[in-house]
């Protein structure tokens, strides 16, 4: 695959501003963007409503957050823990989704760019 | 269990074995500290293992670790719900900031803020927000010195007090000046290791005691408190009225959305070589503090059981001393000796962490590109910015000791709160939004900043709150007057959509359009990693 026929690379300071401009419009930088921003965008939105619900649930329903499930385990415990879950997911989904589908073309975009391959 | 706890030889003894160890892995560890990348960024060297235990250590501060325990000691269920804010606001900073600050910036957040703008003016706004962050924060840092000592130490009386405040300053100066960034990070990581086994060991051993059933303690510490029940349910500290829960959502904002605009957290990214190791710095840092966090939940209800309530509100340091005594409680005067080694260490590392920081934007920012239009050498650059760090020292001394006596909770977060409305929305919009200006950064920057610090400052926390009953003074920083028309002690609510409202309108407005080849550059640079900052020699 290539970005651009000509070298990109100029001096020791890294690639110019014009090669910044074709990587950015290739079809691999486009597709890049679309899967970082695919995945971060949504999965940011998603964690602020899930804390803000938690938070919003304790402040304006403390009786029903009070209730126990188990023993003096109440509700409240059991979805502050459950934030304590969904925080270890969100990183784990993320930290896969970067190693399988980013980085690799990162790598790729990345090497073209500074010419050393 | 009197004004002193346990024996404060023995107390002061494993500090000054702390302080000998780390002094000589510093100067070991700054033996090849030449250039100014080594002295900013440990010549960013680091491993994401190390520097996301690093980051821990920065993170856990005294307010988290005493505060928090103590928070949940006395209003249970609410002061797990803070500690929930601190631990989720990581998630910002895993997906949207690390990774790209690491690839775009050198040595400071200014870097990334003012890659695609006019440089002086946006450097200048953005380090004047981290000088004001960061002192915000070593001040609450050093006035939290304070009340530790004359729990722990057994030093009272102003003299005393001022005194210490003094010999944690100095020694905070000698390790940033000795070990810059590489020593500063050592610290850090054996300050967090040690946090975090005092931690386990306590919580292992509170749970032990109550057949590791989390329900059978949760019983306990709502029996033996004054809340009884309520403990354990939302609402004893936030749920008083209306304006208490308002507050306390304006409050959660400011802490899921300043961390990641916390100037000291965003430069420890700069102490590795790619941005895959400063993804793997966030991934150790989410599961240390929130390991963390989960102990000082059965830490806090433990201490409720075992110490209870009357006994904590009762000790010099209130709330904050809910930690040391559960630890007395367990394992006597050795357990609370090392416990209150680690939360000195914890000062100690803290405001090294934040010196440095205002120092490197002082010198590199400030100086550099500002006055000296970028003409400075980078060895020059770093001599200022040890003179920096030592009159940063010296006012943090000096401020710690005027600010003795003020409520540590407030500092924080105002740092928190600054930190959420002036930085964060000016970074978010400078990586993702192609069309944010010059004028956009600058408003975002100094409306989040003015418009943050001037509600706290008509805040009832600063006056106006009213004496509580059996108390003869107000919680409120100044006694006697009343100015404050701002209803809520947290501006977050307000301040930070103003900022990010403030940084579209700047936009928009901008005679001057946003520069699309600067543009194409940070964004390829960001998400790619080309053009990146790289390592200097390995340790």
């Amino acid at each position: 695959m290539t970005i651009n026929q000509e070298p990109l690379k100029v001096g020791s300071g890294g690639p110019d501003p014009e090669a910044y401009v074709k990587a950015q419009r290739s079809p691999q930088f486009q597709e890049l963007r679309k899967r970082y921003r695919g995945f971060s965008f949504p999965m940011t939105v998603a964690f602020l409503v899930w804390y803000f619900a938690f938070v919003l649930m304790s402040v304006f329903a403390p009786a029903w957050m009070g209730q126990p499930v188990w023993g003096n385990v109440n509700r409240g415990i059991v979805f502050g823990l459950l934030q304590f879950v969904s925080t270890a997911l969100i990183t784990w989904l993320y930290v896969r989704h970067a190693n399988k589908k980013l980085d690799p073309l990162a790598t790729e975009i990345r090497e073209e760019l500074e010419g050393t391959n | 269990m009197n004004a002193t706890a346990g024996s404060p030889l023995v107390n002061m003894a494993i500090f000054l074995a702390f302080v000998a160890i780390t002094m000589v892995i510093v100067i070991r560890a700054s033996r090849q500290n030449k250039t100014a990348a080594d002295y900013y960024t440990g010549g960013r060297s680091f491993t994401g293992g190390q520097n996301g235990t690093a980051i821990a250590g920065d993170y856990l501060s005294a307010a988290s670790f005493l505060g928090i325990t103590g928070a949940i000691a006395l209003t249970g269920f609410d002061g797990f719900l803070y500690s929930i804010g601190f631990l989720v606001a990581w998630l910002v900073a895993l997906l949207l900031v690390a990774e790209l600050l690491r690839n775009t910036g050198k040595f400071t957040m200014a870097d990334v803020l003012a890659f695609r703008m006019r440089q002086r003016p946006v450097r200048m706004a953005a380090a004047i927000s981290t000088l004001a962050v960061s002192f915000f924060y070593l001040l609450a840092q050093m006035a939290g010195a304070g009340g530790l000592v004359s729990l722990l130490m057994g030093v009272t009386g102003n003299v005393g007090q001022s005194l210490t405040i003094a010999v944690v300053g100095i020694l905070m100066i000698v390790y940033v000046l000795v070990g810059g960034m590489k020593g500063t990070t050592w610290v850090q990581i054996i300050k967090a290791v040690l946090l975090i086994a005092g931690a386990a060991l306590m919580t292992m051993w509170v749970f032990s005691k109550y057949g590791f059933s989390l329900s059978d303690l949760m019983g306990a510490a709502a029996g033996n408190s004054p809340l009884g029940e309520k403990l354990l349910a939302p609402g004893a500290k936030y749920g008083v009225n209306t304006l208490s829960k308002v507050d306390f959502i304006s409050l959660s904002m400011a802490l899921v959305l300043g961390t990641a605009g916390l100037p000291h957290v965003l430069m420890r990214f700069y102490t590795v070589p790619t941005s895959k190791e400063a993804r793997k710095s966030v991934v150790w840092a989410i599961s240390l503090i929130g390991l963390f966090y989960l102990f000082s939940l059965v830490l806090g209800f433990g201490a409720a059981a075992l110490v209870g309530s009357d006994v904590i509100k009762a000790a010099p340091g209130g709330a904050n001393s809910a930690a040391p005594l559960l630890a007395y409680e367990l394992g006597g005067t050795l357990l609370l000796g090392f416990i209150s080694a680690v939360a000195f260490a914890t000062i100690l590392a803290v405001v090294a962490g934040l010196t440095i920081t205002a120092s490197a934007s002082f010198a590199h920012d400030v100086y550099n590109n500002y006055i000296k239009r970028g003409q400075v050498s980078a060895d020059d650059e770093v001599k200022v910015a040890r003179i920096a760090a030592v009159v940063i020292g010296v006012f943090a001394i000096v401020g710690g000791i005027l600010a003795k006596d003020q409520n540590i909770a407030f500092l924080v977060a105002l740092a928190f709160a600054v930190a959420a409305s002036a930085n964060l929305p000016t970074i978010l919009y400078s990586l993702f939004w192609k069309g944010f200006t010059t004028r956009g950064a600058l408003w975002s920057i100094y409306g989040g900043l003015i418009s943050s610090i001037t509600l706290i400052l008509f805040s009832p926390v600063v006056s106006g709150k009213p004496i509580p009953e059996g108390a003869t003074k107000s919680p409120s920083m100044l006694q006697g007057v009343d100015f404050h028309w701002f209803p809520l002690d947290n501006p977050g609510l307000i301040s930070i959509p103003l900022a990010f409202f403030l940084g579209w309108l700047g936009s928009v407005t901008d005679p001057t359009k946003s520069d699309a080849v600067k543009f194409a550059e940070m964004e390829v640079r960001s998400l790619t990693g080309a053009g990146a900052e790289k390592a200097t020699v390995a340790h």
